[in-house]
């Protein structure tokens, strides 16, 4: 057993105990929960793993993805709203797709025009005119359509469909979303891809945000079903009510951890086999690979395509397990950076590091605001003892306190532990192992 | 004519604002990228730690007693940009120096700004709590209505005094800006580093000087910028945080690394803005008879919502069309 395998062994111990220990202190069904979270959360790690650390693709635009799934599963598992299937609704959306074709063939058809012999300056003219008769003949018929829909049924409702079902949508529409953001972004250099992506992820969150008649937008969904039955189905039974919340977040938690698991296997396999060879060699160098005979940027446009189907699942399941689906409660800081922060802290390039990254981040983010809360008390007595004031306002202070600690953690493990804590491993003989050699 | 009043104010003065907004930040952005060759995340916190630094201040003035002609918080702005410079070059001491020196990629850096960006935020909102606050708790935030009766017009034109003094203040910023990189021996020295650190490092350039000029231009036209934005609205903890992006879209669209091209960039990113929103059904109004009825009254290009996307659809424009910006921008 290497040195490097043996640690990986110690900090997965460490991070069993720490929660066993928070499930002890803060109880049973709020360690649950937390687990649930954390395990979505390393699921999520994991496809930007695949990536950033994989393919060095630096994408910042992990909240519209989030949204995507959330938006998919919510779509997928809600109750049919009859109301609307009863309107004109559904007529006048057939008008909207009808337009939206129409417009597409104009802008397919401006892209082909070269093929008749119209190219250059003219060419260019008809393709911009096409973008434009297509978004005013989109408009004109989405804008009556909307307004229509929201004031008589609020919004289409969803399928009323299995919620596993609404988990595989969910990465299903996350991967359309990404070859779609892939085929313009990812020629991109990596700074500009990363702004790029923080655009899209934008674009995402104002469409979601406000497409009333397909999302019901700040207004929010709720409840969006589970996979298991839930706490009420529990009590039901004749569990108490504690009990019932284990039970029924464990049933979840079981779930979840099959998903995890399983795409843990499929992406260690990936990893170590041929597939996961050639995206190294690209992220490392994509010029010797791609004189290697690599066709680099559709491989780049495999692995946007593969992290983000991860990432919507796992979108999809915290927007389940929180049965609301709140476009509102989008924010790059919880659903951004804190997943970046896991990657890099855990360990690019290494699918154990991300797995631990993600649950112990997730831990430290949820558990910095209760810690810090003591703290302030505490201090806050100190304060008042020493004949200064108390502190004012502690509990929506220490909600604040886990941003600042979330920043801590990363500029530290950047300064300390740039290769994170698991971190990659490159096998060059067979007994032989040196860590990657990358800052 | 009242259209064309309600036009030149809905969308010459706040596209005016809006850019000088973009334009102050974009410089710092760009000229940070020019030298240090990594996206500065943190640019847009560091707006908001300024504008807080120049809450403080003042707070303070008004507290002992002092009174001015112009809003408190533009009196006490030269004290918040020296003291904001001043924690720009601790911040880059603290976090991006030590990174650097180990050699570290751009990447990193830029990951590093993202933990700035959260450090700072996490502090701002810890001291000073989630509420907005404004600068004219104790003045009036004077408005200007200029009559505009000799022209037929019923409205007025209107304008503050914060935007006002932002305007000036922008010019007043771009054009020392701009003698001071072309005349200055700091300035020279600066472009060229940014053109080649190597070369200007061999010859005789003292770069490190240099990154740390470049800092103190960047704080204080951050804590300047984050200031008229917080005059302009209210004083919140996301308040730059929010517009970091169409931030970068103005200096990626003029050409990262170039001066010129940021200010050119932020002015075209805010007019896109104002002009995408503005409902262009108004101008039609006094020909409304002679019209036919099939033109809808809402003739704005994208709804209020979705002002913000604005910025970033030029920018995928920009980045596909024209990936070095509309000026060439160091393109490394």
């Amino acid at each position: 057993m290497s040195l490097a395998v043996k640690k990986a062994l110690f900090l997965y111990g460490a991070l069993f105990i720490l929660i066993i220990g928070v499930g002890i202190v803060m109880g049973a069904p709020f360690g649950v929960r937390l687990m649930v979270e954390a395990l979505a959360y390393s699921l999520i790690a994991l496809g930007l793993n695949i990536q950033w650390g994989y393919g060095g693709l630096f994408n910042f635009g992990i909240m519209g993805f989030l949204m995507i799934g959330g938006f998919a599963v919510t779509f997928v598992s809600v109750p049919v709203n009859m109301e609307f299937w009863n309107s004109d609704g559904p007529f006048m959306l057939l008008k909207v797709i009808i337009a939206a074709g129409i417009g597409a063939m104009f802008i397919i058809g401006a892209n082909k025009l070269p093929k008749i012999g119209i190219k250059g300056k003219a060419q260019k003219t008809a393709q911009i005119i096409a973008w434009i008769g297509a978004y005013i003949l989109y408009r004109s018929q989405i804008d009556p359509a909307a307004e229509y829909i929201e004031k008589t049924s609020t919004f289409v409702g969803g399928l009323g469909l299995p919620v596993l079902l609404g988990w595989a949508f969910g990465g299903v529409l996350a991967a359309i979303i990404a070859y779609i953001i892939g085929k313009i972004c990812l020629g991109l250099r990596t700074d500009y891809l990363a702004i790029a992506t923080i655009g899209v992820s934008e674009i995402i969150r104002a469409l979601i945000k406000n497409m009333d008649w397909l999302t019901r937008g700040t207004l929010t969904v709720s409840p969006v079903p589970w996979p298991v039955p839930k706490p009420q189905d529990f009590q039901l039974m004749g569990a108490e009510t504690l009990q019932s919340f284990v039970f029924a977040r464990a049933s979840f938690l079981i779930i979840v951890l099959i998903v995890v698991l399983l795409a843990l296997f499929l992406i260690q396999r990936a990893y170590n086999g041929a597939w996961g060879r050639m995206m190294r060699a690209i992220r490392d160098n994509h010029i010797a690979a791609a004189s290697m005979g690599k066709n680099v940027k559709s491989r780049q446009l495999e692995i946007f395509i593969f992290g983000s189907v991860l990432i919507g699942i796992g979108g999809a399941i915290l927007t389940s397990f929180a049965q609301i689906f709140d476009p509102g409660g989008y924010q790059p800081i919880n659903h951004t950076f804190v997943i970046w922060v896991m990657v890099i802290v855990g360990g690019a390039g290494n699918n154990f590091g991300a797995l631990f990254g993600g649950v112990f981040i997730y831990i430290v983010w949820v558990l910095s605001e209760p810690v810090s809360q003591a703290l302030f008390i505490n201090l806050s007595e100190v304060s008042t003892n020493i004949g200064w004031s108390a502190i004012p306002d502690i509990e929506s202070r220490s909600l604040q306190m886990r941003v600042f600690v979330l920043g801590l953690v990363i500029t530290l493990a950047l300064r300390y532990a740039p290769r994170g804590l698991i971190p990659e491993t490159f096998h060059q003989d067979k007994d032989e192992e040196i860590t990657a050699n990358k800052s | 004519m009242n259209e064309l009043i309600f036009f030149f104010n809905k969308v010459i003065i706040s596209g005016m604002v809006l850019g000088s907004i973009y334009a102050l930040g974009a410089i710092g952005i760009t000229l940070i990228f020019g030298i240090l060759r990594f996206a500065h995340f943190a640019h847009g916190d560091m707006m908001t730690m300024g504008a807080f630094i120049t809450f403080l201040l003042a707070s303070a003035a008004t507290a002992l007693g002092f009174t001015a002609p112009l809003p408190m918080g533009f009196m006490v702005l030269p004290i918040a940009m020296f003291i904001a410079a001043f924690m720009a070059l601790g911040i880059d001491k603290s976090f991006y120096a030590p990174l650097r020196a180990r050699g570290a990629k751009p990447v990193t850096l830029l990951i590093a700004s993202i933990g700035v960006t959260l450090m700072i935020q996490g502090l701002i909102r810890l001291f000073f709590g989630v509420k907005s606050r404004t600068f004219f708790a104790s003045e009036p935030k004077e408005i200007y209505r200029i009559d505009m009766s000799f022209l037929g017009a019923t409205r007025p034109i209107t304008i503050t005094e914060p935007q006002i003094l932002m305007i000036i203040v922008t010019i007043i910023a771009v054009v020392a800006l701009h003698f001071f990189l072309t005349k200055s021996k700091f300035g020279k020295a600066m472009r060229a580093m940014a053109d080649n650190a190597d070369l200007a490092q061999v010859s005789g350039i003292n770069t490190k000087l240099v990154i740390r000029v470049t800092w103190v231009i960047a704080g204080s036209l951050a804590a300047m910028a984050g200031t008229m934005l917080a005059l302009d609205v209210t004083l919140k903890p996301n308040l730059a945080f929010n517009i970091i992006l169409p931030i970068f879209a103005a200096a990626i669209v003029g050409g990262l690394g170039h001066a010129w091209g940021a200010i050119a960039g932020g002015f075209l990113v805010g007019f896109a803005e104002t002009m995408a929103v503005f409902n262009w059904a108004v101008l039609l109004r006094p020909f409304r008879e002679g019209l036919p009825s099939w033109i809808p009254n809402d003739l704005s290009i994208v709804p209020t919502e979705y002002k913000l996307t604005v910025a970033f659809v030029i920018l995928v424009i920009v980045l596909l069309v024209r990936p070095t910006g509309i000026f060439k921008g160091a393109s490394s």
